[in-house]
Order: C-alpha cells, then structure tokens, then sequence
C-alpha cells in the first residue's frame, strides 16, 4: 500500500527499531488498523471487539526528552515527555503508525499533553471520574466507554456489537488470570524468575497485536517456569530480601530501580505498580446484564493515585505484603507526579503499620542519579 | 591481621585501620581528587608505611567511591557504614545522626545499636558540604572563616533559594546590595541548618540525642545553629569525622 510511508529518517535508525517499524507496517499493510493508548484504564475490550491492534506508548527513555522541552515545561512528568518526544520526532514506530491514539484524564499533565499531541496525530481523549466511589461514577466510566465505542465505529467504519464486547471481555479475562498466576509465582522463595526479567515479560505483553498471541506467551513462560519449578529440587531460601515496588509506571526507570534492588541483594517478588498485579486483578463480570458497566466497574477498582480518595491501593498493599512475605516495599515515584508523591505519606504510614520497612524514591529518566539511587536502595536492603 | 576501613568520600577520602582489639591504630584524611583508583593506591602505600601491608589486613569500602578500591574485600553503603561507626564512637543505641557529606547529607535514625531509617538527599547539592564551599568562595573566604563570620552576623539575611546555583547568585546580589559579609555568611549556614531541619522531617527523631558526623562536625558555629534549629543540642566527637571509616573497619573485623 503506497500511502504507508515510513518516517524520513528511517535509514539512520538502529536495527531494532527498524524492525519495529516494519512489523507494524507488514501488519497495516495486511490490513490492520493500529489503536495506541497509555493506562491501564483504557478499556481494550473496545479495540479487541473491534479487530484493532492496541498497544502501549508509554515513553520509556529520556532519547526524546529534550525535543519534548521545545513544547512542553522542564519540570514535568518524564513519561509525558517522553511520549510526546517520541511521537515528535517519530521515533516510536508504535506511535508513528498508530491510526488513533486514545487517552484518558489519568492526570493533568497527560491530559494537556494529549490537546498537543492532537496536533500531530488522531488523539481521542476519555474522561475518567476521579471520585471511584460516587454513585454515578461506574455510569459515568461506562458512558465514556459507549462514547469510546462510537468514536471507533465511526472513525474506522465498522459496527461493535455488545456480544463482541463481551466475548473480548471473556478473553482478557482470561488474559489475566494467566497474568495473574505468573505473578504468583514470584510468591515462592526461591522465585523462579528474577522481577526484573518478569517486569521485562509483562511490559512486552503491551507490544503483542492480539489477545491471542499474549495467552499464548503467557502460557508458554508458565510452561517453562513450572516446569523448572518441578524439575529442580527446591533449595532452601536465597536469603534475598523481599522487596514489593509500588508507585509510578516504571518501566523507564527499570534499570535504576528494579535493577539495583537485583544486584544489591533484593528480589523483587510484587509489583503493585500500573503493569503488574493491581491490575490485572481487576476481572470483568462476563455474566452481567450490561458488559459495558460490567467492564466500567472492572476498570474503576484500579487503585491509582488519581483516584480520590484512593483507597483501593491503601488496603491492596498490606495484604500483598502478606501475601508475598514482603520484608521492604521500595515506592518509586517520578518527577513532577503529584498525586503518587503525596500518596508516599500513605504508604509510607501503611508499611510502618506493617511493621515492613518503606523507601520512596523520586527520579527522572536521566541517568544523573544512578549513583545516589544504587547507593540509597543497597543502604535500604542492608537495613531489612 | 588489621582492619581497614576506607571511606572514598566525594571530596575527603577517610581511613582507619584497627588491631586485633579493635583499636584504633593509624587514621587519616586525604582529598580524593579526581582519580578514585589513584587515591586508593596511595592510601594503600600509607599504610605499607605503617608496617600494615596489603596482605595483612581485611578491608571494607565505603563512600560514593566505594567500587573504586580494588583492594577492598567488601562494599557496604555509607549509611550502614556511618550508622555502625557512629554507634561505636557515641557509645549509645538509639540516637538520630546527621552526617553532611561533600555532596550528599544524610540522617540516619539509629535504634537498638543499629540503622533503622534514613533519608539521603536526591540528586542535587543542596544542603551539602559542597554547597557550603562554592558559597564560601563566592565570599572569597574558606568554609571555617565563613562559619565564623556568620556567628559575627548582626542582621540576619536569609538565603531562600536552595539550588547551588540559584543560591549562588541570590548571594551575588546580596553583595551587590552591599550586604555585610558576615550577614550573609549566616544566612548561608542557617540554610544548610534549615534543610537539614527539613530532612529530620522524614525520619523519627528525639531532639534530646542528635549527633552530627562528617567533615563539617569540626565547625563549632554549625553545630550550634544546628542545635538552635532542631530545638535540642547536636553532639559532636572529634572522632565522627572519621564515622564512615570506622564503622567500615568495624565490618571488616567482622568478615569471615
């Protein structure tokens, strides 16, 4: 197809990047249309019902941050720099090839990132109530979610039907019941699976163009970790410590973070942050009368910061560090993101209760504070 | 066999080696210049000097430099480092200590003989040993004729910008104004107070036990705008300059 065009600087892109562009490509070319989103909240059961390849583009790496800065402040969340660096300099082929982007009010910066994202790309964005427990809440998020639906229909020419709906909704539920069970595992002392390597798997799930092919990954790493489970005998505790992350998307910082707790003597057996299990724990009520409420209701038991009051994660994360035998939960929080950093007191305050001890962390994407980050989590895990 | 502890600071690199009793045999400070690797073969021959050669003793690191001795048979952080030193030269279990690196300041909340909390600084120098020096040239002074000028301070100024730089040239247009020296050398040594003040915040304290280490614990003015601030006296020793390299030491003795 001739109107496929790849970005003007394509050639002087490293080979993986080149890649990605072409695997988007090939499959617009096969016909497919690209949906690129940046929350969790973002109901995909939509895209799904519809045969839309949805992927994430969060941005994960300070490459872009100075084109960013041209448009936006300094002192803002990196990942919205990020994300809007790489749309800008069409870097991300995710978001380069990406028919509509959809967003949500997650926060306030997103929200006015997206009104200039428009500016280049097809931005849709959903308006998410803040207040979970409002009576009119779950009727607001599912009428928001109809809206997303007209949106898609019209923009792509297609019908969505309720059935279809809720047919992707029985798959993602799937979905994150085998997402669910990984995660589980990391419960088991020795875990089978380092969290940096499991963080590593759950964010390649937000790249995969089907819900299919996600099981299929799923069940295949659950395949080989069970089967080493079984097939090396148990030994005796690794004396890591246990260390639960919550805060921020993280996958931008997940070396500095992630990878010092590793290489300190800490092995991360929970993520309560956006990719990992707060949630994937959130399941859909397939049998409801209406999907789209039911689907509503699902997506508003996220416990995230935004929320208020937020006290979903306040009572997720004692019982995760039962659930996990946490011995130190580590909040790392970005730059400029209120809402987490003023929820660090919460958290704090919950884990003192615990009687586990608590680290927060403030960063950005740059590199500049590797070595205060590295020497303060070691110092943390020598405390535990 | 001896132990060592060294404590590769960003500005000082501190060293103390014990005996087989645990005292405290040899200790010194060096800068640590711009070549970490360097600084440590030269402790390295100070020592050999003193009749502890390489292969008598068992060492730990400590300090932003730590990875950089390659002699060293262990790394442990500064916190836990300064924490344990600390507990040995204030001979108490339960205290809070402040230590104001060269470019981090630290307060490491003690229980029970060992660390229980800490906040350390993000990345900036604000607050720090180092923001005190740049400011201290800005005045064309060293850091100990600062502190002393500030205590001589008549109308106290304050410095509100925390940022090195932003403070820098807060302190620029206050000589322009044709501020008192000494007035704004006060003000600069009670916005360290002030930020350490801040970071008690983050961890419990009882002002009745706060000890100060590091290389400002030798600046009588400090510690008294310190004590003046946190509402209960800062103790010093004159031997918690050395915290970090005697607790490394102290692990080093541990070793198995």
């Amino acid at each position: 197809m001739s109107d496929l065009k790849l970005p003007e600087k394509f050639d002087e892109y490293a080979e993986g990047r080149k890649n990605g562009f072409l695997r988007v490509k090939a499959a617009k070319e096969a016909g497919k249309k690209v949906v690129g989103i940046f929350c969790t909240f973002t109901p995909v059961e939509v895209f799904d019902a519809a045969g839309l390849i949805s992927v994430g583009l969060c941005g994960m790496s300070d490459e872009t941050t100075a084109d960013a800065e041209r448009d936006l402040p300094k002192n803002l969340c990196p990942l919205i720099k990020a994300s809007y660096g790489f749309a800008l300099t069409e870097k991300c082929p995710y978001t380069y090839w990406s028919d509509l982007i959809v967003g949500e009010t997650t926060c306030d910066g997103k929200k006015k990132m997206y009104e200039l994202l428009g500016q280049l790309k097809d931005v849709y964005t959903m308006n998410l109530p803040q207040g979970p427990d409002r009576d009119y809440a779950k009727k607001m998020w599912a009428h928001e979610i109809r809206l997303l639906i007209d949106v898609v229909e019209k923009k792509f020419g297609i019908r969505v039907t309720d059935e279809q709906i809720r047919e992707a909704a029985i798959k993602r539920n799937e979905f994150r019941r085998l997402k669910v069970e990984l995660m589980e595992l990391l419960s088991m002392d020795p875990a089978p699976i380092s969290g940096y390597d499991m963080y590593k798997f759950l964010e390649s799930m937000g790249f995969q163009f089907t819900v299919d092919d996600s099981i299929a990954a799923v069940k295949k790493l659950l395949g080989e970790l069970k089967e080493q489970i079984t097939s090396q005998p148990a030994a005796a505790g690794t004396g890591r410590k246990r260390i639960l992350v919550t805060g921020c998307p993280i996958g931008g910082v997940l070396d500095k973070v992630v990878g010092s707790i590793e290489a300190n003597g800490g092995q991360v057996v929970c993520y309560e942050n956006c990719g990992g299990i707060k949630a994937a724990r959130c399941f859909v009520d397939t049998d409801a009368e209406d999907i789209v409420e039911a689907i509503a209701d699902a997506y508003l038991q996220i416990g995230c910061a935004v929320m208020d009051p937020n006290n979903r994660r306040k009572e997720n994360i004692p019982e995760l560090i039962k659930e996990f035998r946490v011995e130190g939960v580590v909040d790392a929080t970005l730059q400029a993101c209120h809402t987490y950093m003023i929820e660090t007191y919460w958290i704090r305050k919950i884990c003192e209760e615990a009687g586990v001890p608590y680290m927060s962390l403030e960063t950005d994407y740059s590199q500049s504070d590797k070595g205060q980050i590295d020497t303060r989590i070691a110092a943390f895990i020598e405390t535990i | 066999m001896n132990f060592v502890g060294i404590d590769m600071g960003s500005t000082c690199s501190k060293l103390v080696a014990l005996n087989e009793a645990k005292e405290i045999v040899y200790k010194e400070v060096v800068p640590t210049g711009w070549n970490c690797v360097e600084t440590a073969e030269t402790l390295l021959s100070h020592l050999e000097a003193q009749g502890i050669p390489k292969d008598a003793f068992r060492s730990v690191a400590t300090g932003y430099g730590r990875v950089s001795i390659p002699f060293a048979d262990k790394c442990i952080t500064e916190i836990s480092c300064h924490g344990k030193g600390a507990v040995a030269i204030f001979d108490e279990p339960d205290f809070t200590l402040i230590d104001i690196g060269g470019q981090d300041t630290k307060v490491i909340e003690i229980k029970g003989g060992s660390v229980k909390n800490f906040y350390m600084n993000d990345k900036c120098s604000a607050g720090t040993g180092r923001f005190l020096e740049i400011m201290a040239g800005t005045l064309g002074v060293d850091l100990n004729k600062l502190c002393e000028l500030g205590r001589q301070s008549q109308n106290h100024v304050s410095i509100s910008s925390m940022c090195t730089v932003f403070a820098e040239s807060e302190v620029i247009s206050l000589i322009g104004r044709g501020t008192d020296k000494a007035d704004i050398a006060y003000g600069i040594v009670e916005s360290i107070a002030n930020k350490v003040k801040s970071q008690m915040g983050r961890v419990s304290s009882d002002p009745a036990h706060l000890r100060l280490s590091g290389g400002l614990c030798e600046v009588p003015f400090l510690l008294e705008l310190l004590s003046e601030k946190l509402g209960g006296e800062v103790k010093t020793d004159p031997l918690a300059r050395y915290a970090g390299a005697y607790g490394a030491a102290l692990f080093a003795s541990e070793l198995k």
